[in-house]
């Protein structure tokens, strides 16, 4: 029998699993579970779009695109980060059409680090940031936002985080679990830190277009970050398009050059269907991620008054689709509140440590449900706290 | 206020409360407006989807073209509120093109809704003719899909 542990790489091994994972693996099997666990839209994606993909296969569109991407997306995407956000990318060598918004964070991470690099993330947030700095060699510094900044990134904190092993700093924002949003009035201080440094900046800003109340400022659009900014992004939230698996970045034309041999070697291209779906949803998809966000924004009312309705704290979130009650004055780890609220009254959140150990004390419900869905979740949870006195 | 309208157009059951967090406005208020919708005629009704296709009920559906001559003094409401007033008529629409009304009446067969046509639309006085067509299958009605039941079969991933 081999010993696999003296076989599989070290680095892999020391990676712990996904903390979600672990919790949701519990659900399985379980019945009449009201789940408030899904990080993707509920919605299909949008007809039309479907209908692109069918007609490109029923046309034989089954090869492979150039390894960036159909230039026909990439000039779609240009226009659209143009009349969306004032940015400007030139399609023919500043934008990498990637398999989801992963593969983006990844390649962007794995070209710029050297081992030993330092990456300072913000947490709460997505898990995959730490795991992939560490495959790259580098070694993730955590900064722990707070619920009285709204769980924005400070310039006071980031400025503590960097010593001169610093690399890069990942802007998960909107974010995934907290709902937490940086305007432009938050972004101008961090970019003051980092203006004359070579620290550069990985904005995944997956939830760009599901911000409540005002518009997405990325960070690129703050004076001077441009040339440090690499934009992570895709279709997946925006449209509804989670599992056709694309995604992209825009970086400046060198950066690009060198992310785009890691994407040629590993991945060679995005999947040719999903690309011509994409150019679909970016020309006329406008009015279909309108009413999505209306709907979002309505449940997310829904859920945020309700919550509070119940006697649970709860931070208001401007963007993604999750709120992140503060759950502390039950006196139970998150873990034991989650487990419990399942056992007793079958309803699934998922504990905040899930996002790193700040998420203590919090946890995650997302609201890419129906409004009776959730109604029926705040039903239970309303139960249950009431049972704890 | 039209997001109240369409919030309720497509789920009538939503209650004032659940409309007030949607809305970001107080219960009272939204009962209010509901009432005043009420009052004034905008909404007239609330209605339940059914699939009777899954019940035992014995039924045919069509929809009836009828060409007509319009009078001089009393144009086609004078025609439409004849055929409306019968209880069997669910729907009735003036319509463009190659005729002028458009009827969709539910019986118990065939033949009943035959001779309704017969004996009821096509001997009122302005009906020129009459052509019924009935209906097969119902695949989609009022944005509902027939047939259909969504599940949620999204993974919770990573």
């Amino acid at each position: 029998m081999l010993d696999y542990s003296n076989i599989l790489s070290q680095t892999i091994q020391d990676i712990k699993p996904s903390g979600i994972r672990k919790f949701f693996d519990m659900l399985d099997g379980m019945k009449d579970v009201v789940a408030l666990t899904v990080g993707q839209p509920d919605f299909v994606t949008p007809w039309h779009i479907r209908v692109a993909a069918i007609e490109s296969l029923e046309n034989g569109k089954t090869y492979y695109t150039s390894n960036s991407g159909t230039l026909e997306l990439r000039s779609e995407i240009s226009a659209y980060m143009n009349r969306r956000f004032s940015l400007n990318y030139d399609p023919k060598n500043e934008i990498i059409v990637t398999v989801g918004g992963s593969e983006a964070i990844d390649i962007s991470i794995r070209a710029l680090l050297n081992p030993g690099d330092e990456v300072i993330i913000p947490q709460p947030a997505f898990v995959c940031y730490g795991p992939i700095v560490e495959l790259a060699g580098g070694t993730p510094v955590y900064i722990d936002t707070k619920e009285e900044n709204k769980f924005k990134l400070t310039a006071d904190e980031l400025k503590e985080a960097i010593t001169p092993k610093t690399k890069l700093l990942i802007l998960p924002y909107p974010n995934n679990p907290t709902g937490a949003i940086m305007t432009k009035e938050d972004l101008e201080p961090i970019a003051e830190v980092l203006r004359d440094t070579n620290i550069m900046i990985l904005s995944d800003e997956i939830y760009c277009d599901l911000t409540y109340g005002m518009n997405h400022t990325s960070i690129a659009n703050i004076d001077g970050m441009w040339e440090r900014t690499i934009i992570a992004s895709g279709f997946s939230k925006t449209y509804a398009m989670t599992g056709w698996r694309l995604g992209y970045t825009l970086a400046p034309a060198e950066i690009t050059k060198q992310m785009l041999k890691i994407h040629q070697y590993a991945i060679m291209c995005a999947p040719t269907t999903s690309q011509f779906a994409a150019v679909e949803a970016m020309r006329n998809g406008d009015e279909d991620v309108e009413m999505m966000r209306s709907e979002y924004n309505r449940r997310r009312r829904y859920i945020v008054s309700g919550l509070r309705s119940i006697g649970i704290d709860c931070f208001e979130p401007e963007g993604a689709f999750y709120v992140w009650p503060n759950i502390s004055k039950f006196g139970m780890s998150s873990e034991e509140f989650c487990e419990r609220l399942l056992a007793e009254e079958k309803v699934a959140i998922v504990p905040g440590t899930a996002f790193g150990d700040c998420g203590e004390g919090f946890a995650r419900i997302s609201y890419a449900y129906s409004v009776e869905h959730i109604a029926k979740a705040i039903d239970r949870i309303e139960k249950f706290v009431s049972k704890l006195g | 206020m039209s997001e109240l309208l369409k919030l309720l157009e497509n789920d009538a059951r939503l209650s004032p409360k659940a409309l007030a967090l949607m809305l970001e406005k107080e219960e009272g208020d939204i009962k209010k407006m509901i009432e005043n919708y009420e009052k004034e005629g905008v909404i007239l009704g609330y209605h339940t989807e059914i699939d009777w296709d899954k019940t035992n009920r014995e039924y045919v559906c069509a929809m009836i073209e009828i060409k007509i001559t319009p009078q001089r003094d009393r144009g086609y409401d004078h025609v439409a509120q004849k055929i409306y007033n019968y209880p069997e008529v669910e729907s009735l629409y003036l319509m463009s093109g190659g005729f002028d009304l458009a009827v969709f009446i539910k019986g118990k067969t065939m033949r009943e809704v035959a001779l309704f046509v017969a004996e009821r639309l096509a001997t009122i006085e302005d009906v020129i003719s009459t052509s019924t067509h009935f209906v097969l299958r119902k695949y989609k009605d009022n944005n509902i899909i027939y047939g259909s039941m969504p599940t949620d079969e999204r993974e919770n991933c990573i």
